[in-house]
């Protein structure tokens, strides 16, 4: 018994259970802390009534999820209308299982990854699984047999098929760069350090991807500025819209659960995992069990940081025009994250892929040409188009109405 | 028919190359927004925790629950004249007049009803009322279990006044004079009879 419990195959099946667990709670105080910053941005207090602070806020949100009334409407595809939830969730939580947690474990006289599984293809793996999460959203769209519900499902496809495309390519920058697909040898790799002190992270070898990959995560994840897919003002509530109880609570879930995974996977790519500069247990050799606590911490406030900045865009900027997210992705991120793919091939056939000087002056020239073609296009960024023919005065309206109008 | 030099076209503004490119605006809003977090994150000063604290209201000015004053005798100040009820733009009073039992006024109201929830707190059944009978008081929390029940009749409206007499006392009638109906400590500068006929019914307190 002891024997499987050390185990890889052992720790791998605790370590899930704590994660789905852990997350779980985390995911319901994700929605306190959302409301929470959003109360303080807007100059109110949020939730204080349920316990110290508001602090069991949560727990009543779930209980009033649990009972009450679940309609499932008459018009609806049933079995997908009960599925799309189900497949939300799920794909939302099976991400987690290729995400490094705290680096490697010493168990009698052995070690474990502290990981619930190590494939070959993590990167990919959690990529494939992030895209997945549309699924949710078209199903519950269609399923709903409700206009409103299928255009906020076509929406949030048409998003992420155009995200898909930068995210991919950021993450191709990052593969270029560190050579493997395994996320905790990505991790192990970035705990170098240039001049002594500066953490090999790949945040100051590629900065502009790592902003890239974050824009790209908000859209993933369906978060403002890029929750077309739930437009309240033009969509009612856009997939959701005919949920009620649980099965709106885990559509509400999943969005959370996703931004956790996509933050904990930038932080693995770009912010070196579990890595801290400085502190003897949070470095690769470090294996004890405080030291993995420790790259737990590490990780977790990570994923935090990330939560946070997420939180604090959706409460500042306003959604966009459907256009404008598309010209966004197809005529600014696409071209810039093909610039940053080629200069990061550029650099490895010239073996300078972990040579910061080389990438970092790359990034500036790739973000400086780009802002200078934004500033100097003559397109307007909002309200009418330049190149559309002008509204024709309403003379003849006027006439007709005013006076010739016959009798 | 609307001339051609008449219509003023609009073109929108020409977005500066700082607003091209986006990011300065967003990063301008994010410090706006940021600042404000940590602001209230410190300590709110805007909002006012309801049952604990309660915000201070003008009392002369505010329009909750009605009342029906009394006299310094304690007699219902009213004298059934019907000018709130006229006044009243959501039909709300119901008066019934009776011949007064006192020999200084001809009617009293034998019934007083208000409908709270037809009320639009619009105050001006206090404005009409020609002896200040009637006033809106600072109490809001007014709450029951039944429509009927929100419909105040003449002995409550007269026990809001005693809640409130307190906190907001009681108007003098100056205006009309009316002997006995109000307080003989009148605390206005010019004597009643020497308002002049011009200002009477237009000056107020």
């Amino acid at each position: 018994m002891r024997d499987f419990i050390t185990s890889q195959f052992g720790v791998s099946v605790v370590l899930a259970f704590i994660v789905i667990n852990v997350l779980l709670g985390a995911v319901s105080y994700c929605i306190y802390f959302e409301r929470k910053i959003s109360a303080w941005i807007q100059d109110r207090c949020g939730p204080n009534r349920v316990g110290p602070w508001g602090l069991l806020q949560p727990i009543a949100d779930g209980i009033k999820f649990l009972v009450k009334e679940d309609v499932v409407p008459n018009h609806v595809d049933k079995p997908l209308f009960i599925f799309a939830p189900a497949a939300i969730f799920l794909v939302a939580f099976i991400g987690f299982a290729a995400i490094p947690w705290g680096g490697q474990l010493e168990l009698d006289g052995r070690l474990v990854n502290i990981q619930v599984a190590n494939p070959d293809i993590g990167l990919l793996y959690i990529l494939g699984v992030g895209s997945m999460s549309v699924y949710g959203a078209v199903l519950g769209g269609w399923a709903s047999n409700n206009k409103y519900s299928l255009y906020g499902a076509i929406r949030a496809t048409a998003q992420m098929l155009s995200y898909d495309i930068p995210m991919g390519l950021c993450i191709l920058v990052v593969v270029l760069t560190m050579g493997t697909l395994r996320l905790e040898e990505i991790t192990l790799q970035q705990t170098g350090y240039w001049a002594g002190w500066i953490p090999q992270w790949n945040i100051f070898l590629h900065p502009l991807a790592f902003a890239i990959l974050f824009i790209t995560a908000l859209a993933e994840s369906n978060r403002t500025p890029f929750d077309l897919a739930e437009a309240e003002q033009e969509l009612v509530g856009g997939f959701h819209t005919e949920y009620s109880a649980l099965k709106f609570g885990m559509f509400f879930l999943a969005e959370y659960a996703h931004m956790i995974t996509a933050s904990a996977f930038i932080a693995v790519l770009f912010l070196g995992g579990w890595h801290l500069p400085g502190v003897s247990w949070t470095q690769p050799q470090a294996t004890q069990w405080y030291a993995v606590l420790a790259k737990i911490v590490v990780l977790s406030t990570k994923i935090i940081f990330f939560l946070f900045v997420m939180m604090w865009i959706r409460w500042t900027l306003p959604r966009f025009r459907f256009d404008q997210l598309m010209r966004l992705a197809w005529k600014g991120l696409i071209p810039i994250t093909l610039a940053l793919f080629v200069l990061a091939a550029a650099l490895l056939f010239f073996d300078r892929q972990r040579s910061p000087l080389w990438a970092l002056s790359g990034n500036l020239v790739i973000l400086v040409v780009a802002l200078i073609t934004a500033s100097s296009s003559r397109l307007r960024v909002t309200g009418r188009q330049v190149n559309l023919p002008t509204i024709a005065p309403a003379t003849d309206f006027v006439r007709l109405g005013r006076v010739e109008m016959p009798l | 028919m609307i001339s051609e030099a008449d219509i003023i076209r609009i073109d929108q503004p020409e977005l500066t190359a700082s607003e091209r490119m986006y990011l300065p605006q967003i990063v301008d809003g994010m410090k706006t927004t940021l600042r404000h977090l940590g602001k209230n994150l410190l300590k709110n000063t805007f909002t006012v925790q309801y049952p604990e604290q309660k915000r201070d209201l003008r009392l002369q000015n505010y329009r909750g629950v009605h009342r029906l004053n009394r006299d310094e005798q304690g007699r219902v100040a009213c004298v059934a004249c019907y000018m709130c009820s006229t006044a009243c733009p959501a039909h709300c009073i119901h008066i019934e007049a009776a011949e007064s039992p006192w020999p200084d006024r001809e009617k009293y109201p034998a019934k007083f009803d208000i409908d709270e929830l037809r009320c639009i707190y619009c105050g001006m059944c206090e404005e009409a009322c020609p002896v200040d009978a009637i006033e809106l008081t600072p109490q809001f929390d007014l709450v029951g279990r039944t429509r009927e029940g929100m419909i105040l009749d003449k002995e409550e409206l007269l026990a809001v006044f005693d809640q409130t007499a307190a906190m907001k006392p009681r108007k003098n009638p100056h205006v009309t004079g009316y002997a006995g109906t109000g307080s003989r400590s009148c605390s206005c500068e010019i004597p009643i009879s020497h308002v002049p006929p011009s200002a009477a019914g237009a000056s107020a307190p």
